[in-house]
């Protein structure tokens, strides 16, 4: 084995052990985080990091083929609509009312009244009823 | 090491059922369902060059545009109660009174 393809061996290894290491990290996240917003942040671990690292590892593996333009494709793909979903999520708790847990004992100030562009969302106060209206 | 890979996403795969499972709200269920799908996709890719048959990468890439599109299509019917149709809301109704 020439050193070139030692040393594509070895990073190939590297890339997906460390990207499935990050995709493993991220559902732990999302398994143990106390609450909403915090499994958010976790999700997007696997999103991006494991994901980038799992495809570039792959690409190492197989070398200049059509495998490798298939799995580029995969990636910009998962690249522009991993987090693309992770915000429609976010937005639509957002708008439902959802609001992060404060810490024990803190003294927040009241959450600003949410406007959404658009005019149909109306604010938070007037989407938690109509959500329990719908509901 | 593909194996190493392989053991470690499906490791995750369960832990992200136990949260889409247990979670509380239906955002919780929502973003499990959405790493699930991801996680998938890239065990899909990844038990491809397990068995050396890299021709599993189609399959993965469908599995991507599917999910995508499927959670979106979960968060509009939760906002809006249908999908394709548009649904009169609250709003609407008082714009009209």
């Amino acid at each position: 084995m020439s050193t070139a393809a030692l040393i594509q061996e070895v990073l190939s290894w590297v890339l997906v052990v460390s990207g499935a290491f990050f995709a493993l990290v991220g559902a732990f996240g999302t398994w143990r985080l106390p609450d909403f917003w915090s499994r958010l942040h976790a999700a997007s671990v696997t999103d991006s990091a494991g994901m980038i690292l799992l495809i570039a590892g792959m690409c190492l593996q197989s070398g200049l083929t059509l495998v490798t333009v298939k799995l580029i494709v995969i990636g910009i793909f998962l690249f522009i609509t991993g987090p693309t979903a992770t915000h429609a999520v976010a937005n639509a708790a957002l708008v439902s009312g959802l609001r992060p847990r404060e810490a024990e004992g803190l003294i927040a100030a009241e959450p600003e009244p949410l406007t959404v562009a658009g005019g149909a969302e109306g604010d938070a106060e007037g989407t938690r009823k109509e959500t329990a209206g719908a509901a | 090491m593909f194996v190493v890979a392989t053991i470690m996403i499906i490791l995750g795969m369960v832990l992200t059922l136990m949260r889409l499972f247990g979670g509380p709200t239906v955002y919780d269920r929502v973003l499990a369902v959405n790493l699930f799908g991801t996680l998938t996709v890239l065990l899909i890719a990844v038990k491809g060059f397990l068995s050396g048959r890299p021709d599993f990468l189609d399959i993965a890439l469908l599995y991507a545009l599917i999910n995508f599109v499927g959670t979106i299509a979960v968060l509009k019917f939760f906002r809006y109660r249908a999908i394709g149709d548009y649904a009169r809301t609250r709003d609407d109704e008082e714009e009209q009174s």
